[in-house]
């Protein structure tokens, strides 16, 4: 039997599962740097277990990488046309998101009794033909693994260990790839340890030929389509990366050292851990006591003259947000990140969410307005925490940055562009012993008050949390005084919105549905939509990374539609959010909060139903 | 770390603020107040190169009364500011104002932080024993048994002892003022901006209003003498009002003694050293109260070790001496990156 399954696709996915210890990332990530060094664009999504050390073959300890290669890429796929699975329990959980029709890799050797029983089956699955729509690969892995590499490791422990290599070798032929990036991978990253080198380079070998010889695939080799790039340098980049190095830039482009007070918190560590490391770029970093310290520390830091953030997920944005009004008050620059993940409480860790969204907007006490910014892409959070970075800086004000889970450890190609292409930042520095210097005298056109920085001569002042008088900024409980403040913070915020780029629209204006998104939903959405485009459909699409404020043609846009839908992965805050903005517009919404991203089949189900309404 | 002196001397007049202090009169804080107002210019730092941050309280009202770069936090988090503040820029003389709710209740995780990592800083606790701006609640401080409005029928939570917290935090400085003192408050203070680390002062601060009288038991006219001992470094610990009682180290344990009773001298005396590394004596004087005990004063522990500022801004000199990446365009193009 032959089959076309994967021939000649533009785009083409890959799951990799096994437990915790098989080496998935490690196998998912050699082929998905591999297939763009080939040309291919890629995106990636670790898929980790909750627990760290969960029982050997159960469920709970299955860890996944998924990526999709191709020519044009907006996410890591919903479901796979190849899983490679390492052991019963990985079957069990993934069987879900293969294609029918895909290839199902097993390694056959890990279905025992006892592995089959662990994973909760109760008769072998490769036995009992439940797995007879798919093109199930069965792989003694294990075996010729051993087999593979029986001159150099004799304990069968050491041997099993690069099972992972051999799953890779068996993917590389699927695909055509060729092992150079691989080999040069291991040369360095075992350096010290020759034999682990040689090993692992056979078994990917052993995989390889493995396909070429046996014929197991039954399936002709796949051609994926090569990406229609942008000419420029490349380099694979997770969100969370992304997002630390946008903060990078926007200091080095502000000329100020960057701070960041940040305690540990999953999916939003890496942040930290990056940053920690980019001392010799003069990040200042501080691991604090706990979230509260880590803002609070920040904003002295930004006092101090710092360009000041701290990063955090949802609970630690709770913790945060006493002093994110503290902020707002003092009107200081200040980055807050958010990586959400599932809620309330400490929810879902490990599961992407957009539901942080009325926190960041509204979850402070007092009239307490922040700019709220969303990447969309594990990518574009480069820019958008440089954004985030530069708007704080020049207007003075607090300014949320949220990404999510499936951003932050997702990975996808990131064209590297020069320091030079990015803008300018111009902090509102006070001019030292300038004898008009007032701390809250605001510059008339943005409302944005100067920055004078403890050392400058000639402008002490104390400022804080409790009301300030307009100008002088000394404590005031005067009424008329603090109806003054509040609006002009708000307006202060709203002004933003004048050096926003304009909101735009992929499709046409006289679209039946307009679908509405934002943040890091929109690889799913843009492609439902265009993939509904090609069908004929007449549907357009808009997806917003600025949210506080909104792009001040966002009501223009909105009214042009007869039909809009706003997606996102929460029960509709943002569709509130603009309910409230407009209030005659009725808006339709589609919801989900099951700790996953958008798959483009549900979204395209949603809007053929609306269109046919 | 290195803080810029002023060209002129300051004075006084330098540091004060054209804010109408507003803590009751007979307030406690007014005295700590002018006795910082003495210093600052003493200090000789020049006058932008100060910082006072504070939390919330009657108390942390204090940066406004100082002419300086201040901050007015929010309840409890000055020491969580203070950090940000020194470690953006550690050439900046940083000082904290905090009562006793503030730093020990609400802010008791930073506060014993910045103490473990020995942040470079002065940090002041007016321990009056009460939530004085909120009108009379008890705090941690506050005395076992006393009738607060939260505690109609007596505290029965037991109390923190701020010394213990600070040294059993690892802290490098420690030491105990009273209000109405001025000349030791004023010498304790010195000691403390001296003091490179996080330098702690308790001050026994009076609330006239909420909690008259809470340290009478050592600070009243009458027995001051017999109840206070006050430490110099490498002198033996007299005390009383005829100079006659001392403190010896029995076995593991402090004991008074009276000196020339059962042929006792001043060299049997423990003789003070504040700059032990060994936190042992320097926890049982800090321990030690009334009735049993003179409560000790002055400075209890200085022990000089790196401070964080010291191991950071290290940190950053060696990491920029050896590296690969020296600007942004470096990290970017790090590591596997291909042309298309
Ligand atoms: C988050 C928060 N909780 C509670 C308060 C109310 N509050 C303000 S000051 C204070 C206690 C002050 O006591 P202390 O720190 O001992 O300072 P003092 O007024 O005695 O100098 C409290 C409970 C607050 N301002 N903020
Ligand atoms: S209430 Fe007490 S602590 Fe507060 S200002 Fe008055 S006397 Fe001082
Ligand atoms: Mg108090």
């Amino acid at each position: 039997m032959t089959t076309k399954t994967l021939n000649e696709k533009e785009n083409v996915v890959v799951r990799f599962v096994g437990d915790s210890g098989d080496g998935m990332q490690l196998s998912g990530t050699l082929f998905s740097e591999t297939a763009a060094l080939d040309g291919n664009d890629i995106a990636t999504f670790p898929d980790y277990p909750a627990e760290i050390r969960a029982p050997h073959n159960t469920v709970a300890g299955v860890s996944g990488f998924q990526v999709q290669i191709g020519k044009r890429i907006y996410s890591s796929g919903d479901n796979c046309d190849v899983l490679v699975a390492m052991n019963p329990a990985s079957l069990k959980s993934n069987l879900k998101w293969a294609k029918k029709g895909g290839i199902i890799i097993v390694d056959i050797d890990t279905f025992t009794d006892d592995t089959i029983q662990k994973a909760g089956y109760t008769n072998n699955p490769l036995e009992d033909d439940s797995l007879s729509s798919y093109i199930l690969v069965k792989a003694p892995m294990t075996t010729m693994t051993v087999e593979t590499v029986k001159d150099i490791f004799t304990d069968k422990k050491s041997a099993e260990r690069s099972r992972n290599m051999f799953a890779l070798g068996m993917i590389f032929y699927i695909f055509s790839k060729d092992l150079t990036h691989t080999d040069a991978y291991l040369e360095k990253k075992f350096k010290k340890k020759p034999d682990v080198v040689a090993a692992n380079k056979a078994v990917v070998r052993a995989g390889y030929n493995f396909c070429e010889n046996t014929d197991v695939l039954q399936a002709e080799k796949a051609k994926v389509e090569q990406a229609e790039m942008p000419k420029g340098k490349y380099r694979n980049i997770t969100g969370n990366i992304a997002t630390a190095w946008g903060l990078l830039a926007a200091a080095e482009k502000a000329n100020l050292p960057l701070f960041l007070g940040s305690y540990p918190i999953t999916p939003a560590t890496d942040i930290l851990i990056e940053l920690a490391k980019h001392k010799s770029l003069g990040a200042k970093v501080f691991q604090a006591e706990d979230e509260i310290a880590g803002i609070c520390s920040a904003i002295g830091a930004s006092f101090a003259g710092a360009m000041a953030c701290t990063s955090t997920s949802g609970p630690g944005l709770s913790l945060k947000s006493e002093a994110i009004g503290l902020a707002v008050m003092t009107e200081l620059p200040l980055v807050i990140v958010d990586v959400q993940r599932g809620g309330p409480s400490t929810g879902l860790p490990t599961k992407t969410e957009q539901s942080d969204l009325y926190q960041a907007l509204f979850g402070r006490n007092g009239e307490a307005p922040c700019i709220v910014i969303a990447a969309s892409s594990s990518a574009n959070s480069f820019y958008y925490a440089f954004e985030a970075a530069r708007l704080s800086l020049e207007h003075m004000t607090p300014t949320i940055l949220l990404t999510d889970g499936y951003l932050g450890n997702g990975s996808q190609l990131f064209r590297i562009p020069k320091m030079s292409e990015l803008p300018t930042i111009n902090p509102p520095f006070a001019t030292p012993n300038d004898p008009t210097y007032l701390p809250y005298k605001r510059n008339p056109e943005t409302l944005v008050r100067e920055w004078a920085i403890p050392g400058m001569e000639g402008l002490r002042h104390r400022i804080g949390g409790l009301e300030k008088l307009d100008g002088k900024g000394s404590v005031s409980t005067d009424n008329a005084n603090h109806q003054l403040m509040v609006n002009n913070r708000a307006e202060k915020v709203q002004k933003v919105a004048d050096r926003l780029p304009d909101q735009k629209v992929y499709g046409d204006d006289n679209a039946d549905l307009l679908v509405v998104g934002w943040g890091g939903t929109e690889g799913a959405l843009k492609l439902a939509v265009e993939e509904l485009r090609e069908e004929g459909k007449k549907i357009a699409f808009t997806h917003f990374n600025y949210i506080m404020p909104l792009p001040k043609n966002t009501g223009d846009i909105l009214k042009k539609y007869k039909k809009i839908i706003v997606c996102e992965l929460n029960m509709g805050q943002f569709v509130n959010y603009l309910r409230m903005n407009f209030e005659n517009i009725p808006f339709l919404q589609y919801n989900k909060v099951k700790g996953l991203p958008f798959e483009v089949s549900e979204l395209k189900d949603k809007f053929k139903q609306i269109l046919g309404e | 770390m290195a803080i810029e002196h002023s060209p002129v001397q300051l004075t006084k007049a330098d540091f004060a603020s054209d804010q109408m202090v507003k803590w009751c009169p007979g307030c406690g804080d007014h005295a700590i107040l002018a006795s910082i107002l003495g210093i600052f210019p003493e200090i000789g730092y020049k006058k932008e190169n100060f910082c006072v941050v504070s939390g919330i309280g009657c108390s942390s009202r204090f940066p406004y009364y100082v002419n300086t770069y201040g901050f007015h936090g929010i309840h409890g988090r000055a020491g969580a500011i203070a950090t940000g503040v020194k470690i953006a820029n550690p050439h900046l003389s940083v000082w904290i104002a905090s009562g006793d709710g503030d730093a020990t209740a609400i802010g008791g995780n930073h506060f014993i932080h910045l103490i473990r990592r020995n942040m470079d800083m002065n940090y002041i606790l007016f321990n009056n024993r009460i939530y004085g701006l909120t009108k009379g609640q008890y705090s941690p401080t506050t005395k076992q048994g006393q009738i607060t409005k939260t505690s109609p029928f007596g505290v029965i939570d037991y109390p923190f002892n701020p010394g213990e917290l600070v040294i059993g935090a690892r802290g490098t400085f420690f030491a105990r003022a009273i209000d109405n003192s001025p000349k030791t408050l004023g010498e304790v203070c010195r000691a403390m901006a001296a003091h490179d680390g996080a330098a702690i002062v308790e001050v026994l601060q009076n609330c006239v209003i909420f909690n008259d009288k809470t340290h009478s038991e050592v600070t009243d006219r009458e027995f001051k003498e017999e109840r206070q001992l006050w430490l110099e470094q490498d002198k033996p610990m007299i005390f009383g009002k005829n100079r006659d009682k001392g403190i010896i180290l029995r076995g593991n344990h402090l004991e008074v003694v009276e000196i020339g009773k059962n042929g006792i001298t001043e060299n049997d005396l423990l003789v003070h050293d504040a700059t032990r590394e060994n936190t042992g004596v320097h926890m049982m004087l800090a321990q030690m109260r009334p009735p049993e005990f003179p409560m000790a004063f002055g400075v209890i522990r200085a022990y000089k070790a790196p401070t964080y500022q010291q191991l950071f801004e290290k940190q950053m000199e060696e990491a920029k001496q050896d590296a690969t990446i020296k600007c942004v365009d470096d990290l970017l193009n790090s590591g596997d990156t291909w042309e298309v």
